[in-house]
């Protein structure tokens, strides 16, 4: 018996243990989480991982058991997608998120920003010019509904009445929720359309200042053009950061496929897509602000001064936040 | 390499990890991605209607009076729904949605480095663009103003977007592509028993030659194997005369063929992991010296 033993069989006697505590580990993992695991079988991970990647080697090189070799590949690949998976706990994450992740990757993209910001500008001026030499203009850049009774038929008394108790003060919780998720859903609209050569986030970033530069345009025309800056600005110096923001984002998906330099393009692309995603995710931050601003704020606030206060204090925020240098922590 | 020329899948595709190990993973195919998020987007739908249920009970119970506190509950959670459950699930270690689990698919990284959170940010982003947008714009209908051939247009353009999965060799969408991903077949496989294991009877009963044994390779080892394992009484005998006629052995007057089948099993397994150490693996019957 003893010279029928095959040493494939032996390797697999000697190993097998090993392998069934990582494969025990493993499905513990998966079924609950990380925090299942004991301080000491989280060390342990790695080390059984390593044997069982050399497991695999060996098997592959000596071994015909159909059954071994094809369980430790699995095995393998479950035990690699864990240890090379994501990690850390989502507080450390979430943290280093605020702390470290989202600036940089905001700063990364301020060429793209700073075109988004310059398209969007482009639109508001483009509507504005417009809107203040033919009023027609105001409804062919205004989409149907969006003006809510804001439009050039809409006496001076009715503007300003707008301006400062839009809907009464009930309501306004409501009102914040839906300008968040209207707002986001656009936001990662505007970043998904980047993959499109950047072509389509363009085009929403101009629409998007049309509407801005038409309403100006009106209340310009009727002299309540500062009211009016103050009542867009209170939110808009955040939600207006925000969308240049997402603009910026697809941009740079965009660029990175049309132009990925010298290295491939889906390297380029994969790269770009991690950065500008990880401004995204800020960018839903930023539009939850604005739209608080938007709700509450603005509806609570009527005084100009303060609107303005406001305005001016988010603008300092962001801007310190993001582009202030600072050292990075390893 | 000799280890990597045994029977290779369509679908198989080297991931080297980073201790310089191919897992040889399997991608998972067009239908298989979209029966996961069938799944996901089923219990989307259901969670929507329960929740919208519950809403309904609720305000009904409070007389209609505090809607609000309600519509803010229903427009986060719809967006949350829609956007944040395919990146918190992804974010778990098991990387993998409800849907992907019970199709036994997960997300990892195509370089066979780390999957860090801002690719699963970025896949999932995408989605807007490959599933929501597609959606928006087939069930849209166009909409008042916006003409046929617009709309074709526009359908057509998302249908680009949308059926990007089908159209290149991995199956990545667009989300993949964008955050450096893939969609792997993990499902959980169970260690079976080595064959070797179950030799009722001495091996040395029956004296291979060297020549009976280098009648067959890998290919048909591993056949014999599976036949072994699964021990259907008639398939075992057909297998066994097939056997027996090709190395020309004559069956003993008791011999079963089980023992036989396990005893040739065993003979050759250990020939060709002998030639394998040597350098040589003999693919299947027909690789000859």
């Amino acid at each position: 018996m003893a010279e029928l033993q095959l040493k494939s069989h032996r390797f697999r006697n000697e190993r097998e243990a090993s392998w069934r505590r990582l494969d025990s580990l493993m499905t513990k993992v998966e079924r609950q989480s990380v925090d299942s695991l004991t301080d000491d079988q989280l060390l342990e991970i790695p080390v059984l991982y390593r044997s069982a990647m050399s497991s695999l080697s060996v098997a592959r090189s000596i071994s015909l058991d159909q059954a071994a070799t094809t369980y430790l590949e699995n095995l393998c690949l479950r035990a690699y997608l864990f240890v090379y998976g994501v990690r850390s706990t989502p507080l450390e994450r979430l943290a280093r998120f605020f702390r470290e992740d989202w600036p940089r990757a905001v700063r990364s993209i301020w060429r793209e920003t700073l075109l988004a910001a310059l398209l969007f500008a482009l639109g508001a001026v483009a509507a504005f010019l417009l809107t203040s030499q033919d009023p027609d203009w105001f409804y062919s850049v205004m989409p149907s509904g969006a003006s809510q009774g804001r439009d050039p038929a809409t006496s001076t008394e009715a503007l300003r009445a707008t301006l400062y108790h839009d809907d009464g003060t009930s309501g306004l919780s409501g009102f914040a929720a839906f300008l968040f998720t209207n707002n986001a859903q656009v936001a990662i609209l505007a970043f998904a359309l980047g993959f499109a050569f950047g072509l389509p986030t363009a085009l929403l970033m101009i629409y998007n200042g049309l509407g801005v530069g038409a309403l100006m345009a009106l209340f310009v025309s009727r002299g309540l053009g500062l009211e009016l800056a103050g009542w867009l600005m209170i939110h808009g110096v955040t939600e207006i950061f925000a969308i240049a923001l997402a603009g910026g984002a697809g941009f740079r998906i965009g660029r990175a496929i049309l132009a990925p330099g010298d290295r491939p393009r889906v390297e380029a692309a994969a790269e770009a897509g991690r950065t500008a995603a990880l401004a995204m995710a800020g960018v839903v931050v930023m539009l939850m602000c604005a739209g608080l601003l938007e709700g509450f704020g603005r509806q609570l606030i009527t005084l100009d001064a303060a609107r303005f206060a406001i305005a001016g204090a988010t603008a300092v925020i962001w801007g310190l936040y993001f582009y202030l240098p600072r050292r990075s922590t390893p | 390499m000799s280890v990597l020329d045994g029977p290779r899948r369509a679908d198989e595709r080297a991931l080297i990890t980073p201790e310089g190990v191919d897992l040889r993973v399997r991608v998972a195919g067009p239908g298989e991605r979209l029966s996961a998020l069938m799944i996901d987007v089923g219990l989307i739908v259901a969670i929507m209607i329960v929740g919208l249920l519950l809403c309904f009970g609720a305000g009904w119970v409070m007389g209609f009076r505090n809607g609000e506190f309600l519509m803010v509950i229903l427009l986060i959670g719809g967006f949350l729904l829609r956007n944040a459950w395919f990146i918190a699930f992804e974010l778990t270690p098991y990387a993998a949605t409800p849907g992907k689990r019970a199709t036994g698919l997960r997300v990892a990284a195509r370089n066979g480095g780390r999957l860090s959170a801002g690719a699963i940010l970025a896949r999932n982003g995408m989605r807007e663009l490959e599933l929501f947008l597609p959606l928006t714009m087939v069930l849209g209908g166009g909409g008042e103003g916006v003409d046929g051939w617009m709309y074709l247009f526009g359908v057509v353009w998302a249908a680009v977007f949308a059926l990007f999965p089908l159209f290149n060799r991995d199956h990545l969408r667009i989300g993949d592509l964008v955050a450096g991903t893939w969609v792997v077949h993990a499902p959980k496989v169970t260690l079976l028993r080595d064959m070797v294991d179950d030799q009722p009877v001495l091996a040395a009963e029956y004296a291979f030659t060297q020549a009976q044994l280098d009648a067959y390779g890998v290919k048909e080892l591993h056949v014999l194997e599976d036949v072994l394992r699964k021990a259907d009484r008639k398939i075992m005998a057909a297998v066994a005369t097939r056997i027996r006629g090709k190395i020309a052995c004559t069956a003993g007057e008791y011999e079963l063929d089980r023992s036989f089948l396990q005893a040739y099993y065993t003979a050759l397994r250990g020939r060709l992991e002998t030639r394998m150490l040597l350098g040589r693996r003999k693919r299947d019957k027909f690789d000859r010296d």
